[in-house]
Order: structure tokens, then C-alpha cells, then sequence
């Protein structure tokens, strides 16, 4: 049960990170534009729903990452045996949340050295 | 490594086969220092000016990092959300129609980013 929603969940957090590469384009769009466009995603992104929208991506990338290392280290041929894959899985699952916890602490702190 | 690869290389009518597999593999592991990369930059950007993000995006090791980042992730989008569409879309139109878009949406994406980092690192 655990591994068949892990499977799931690297899928959908890898669909996931597709919007958030689209995200990704118009960041990057609107610096090469220019002061106006830039000003226009920086609002967004620092808004509520922009902000959540971050914190979700950050997850799904966590998520995706550290699952496609997993998937990795079973491409190498080792932890295929059933105990290994639960520990990978909460591995995964409370490593992507800590990572993504830590990234935001640290965007935060970071966020009055400019 | 003791994938399906080990069995199949070389062998089939085509001898390829597994290059989308091994694709994925390459682009995976290019884009974990790569994504960390992409975290670092941005949360040591946040609140900075616009003026402060376009001089550090401008710095060729960082244009050329972002730019490898871009390549690497839209190859390794491309083919997932392929292998998804293919297990789950069952109509054959449906299914032609999604594989394009998401071929599509791969090529303007990075198409995209690549051309608006080459303007913020080239242009004044």
C-alpha cells in the first residue's frame, strides 16, 4: 500500500514540477524583459497564493529528488527487498518534508540580508 | 548495474531501445547538484532587487549552470510525463495529442528559459 502510493506520489510530483517549470520560464522571462515584468511575477510569488504555490514546489521537488535517488540505488540492483523499500520510503517521505522545512527556514532568515 | 539494460543491450532487431531509459538515468542524476543549484540560488535571492537577480543570473558560470539545468530537466520532463501518458491514456487520438503537447510544451519551456538566459547574460 505504502509503495504503490510512493510510485504515485513520484509521478505526481513529477507532473507537478512540470507546472512548476512553466513557473520557472515566466521567473526567468520577465528578468530578461525587464524591471516592470520582473515586478509583476516578484508580486505574485510574494503573495499568498504565490507563496503557497512555492512551498508546494519545493515539496514535490524534495519529494521527486530524493525519490529518483532511491529509484537510483535500485537501478544499482540493491535495497529491492521488501524491507528496504519501507525504509526508503519514510526515508524519502520524512526527508522531503525536513528539506523543504529547512529551505523555507533558511528563506526566511535569509530574507532581510538584502 | 543489474537493470533490464544488462539483458537488452546490444540485442533487438534495432539494437536501441534503451536509450530513453538510460536518457532518464543521465538526465536524473545531472539534475540533483543541479536542482540544489537552482534552491540555493533562489532562497540566497529572496528579496533581492530586480537589478541584484539579473547581475548574478548574468554571471557565466551561473548562466551556464542554469542553462544545463533547463536542458537536462526539460529531456527528463519530456520522457516522464511521456511514460505517464503512455500508461494511463488509452485512446489512441488522446493519446497522440497528449504526447505532442508534451513534446511541445518541453521544446517552448526550455526553448524559452535558454532564450531569456542568453539575453540576461549577453544583453547591457
Amino acid at each position: 500500500m505504502l509503495t504503490m502510493m510512493m510510485s504515485i506520489a513520484h509521478r505526481i510530483s513529477g507532473a507537478a514540477l512540470a507546472v512548476g517549470f512553466a513557473l520557472l520560464t515566466w521567473w526567468l522571462v520577465a528578468v530578461s524583459i525587464g524591471p516592470a515584468a520582473y515586478a509583476t511575477v516578484d508580486h505574485f510569488f510574494a503573495g499568498l497564493v504565490g507563496r503557497t504555490l512555492l512551498f508546494l514546489f519545493t515539496w514535490a521537488l524534495m519529494h521527486h529528488m530524493i525519490g529518483g535517488i532511491r529509484h537510483l540505488i535500485w537501478d544499482t540492483g540493491t535495497g529491492l527487498d521488501k524491507t528496504s523499500i519501507e525504509v526508503l520510503a519514510w526515508l524519502t517521505i520524512i526527508s522531503s518534508i525536513v528539506l523543504t522545512v529547512l529551505i523555507w527556514i533558511a528563506g526566511y532568515a535569509l530574507m532581510g540580508s538584502y | 548495474m543489474a537493470t533490464p539494460l544488462k539483458r537488452v543491450r546490444g540485442l533487438g532487431a534495432a539494437h536501441r531501445g534503451t536509450e530513453t531509459f538510460w536518457r532518464q538515468r543521465v538526465t536524473a542524476i545531472a539534475n540533483i547538484p543541479l536542482v540544489i543549484f537552482l534552491v540555493l540560488s533562489i532562497v540566497s535571492h529572496i528579496g533581492a532587487s530586480y537589478g541584484e537577480v539579473k547581475a548574478y543570473l548574468a554571471q557565466p558560470i551561473v548562466a551556464v549552470l542554469m542553462l544545463a539545468l533547463i536542458l537536462s530537466a526539460a529531456i527528463h520532463m519530456r520522457i516522464g510525463l511521456k511514460e505517464i501518458i503512455e500508461d494511463y491514456v488509452h485512446s489512441e487520438y488522446c493519446k497522440v495529442a497528449a504526447l505532442l503537447l508534451v513534446t511541445f510544451f518541453a521544446g517552448a519551456v526550455g526553448l524559452a528559459c535558454t532564450l531569456a538566459i542568453l539575453k540576461i547574460s549577453l544583453g547591457s
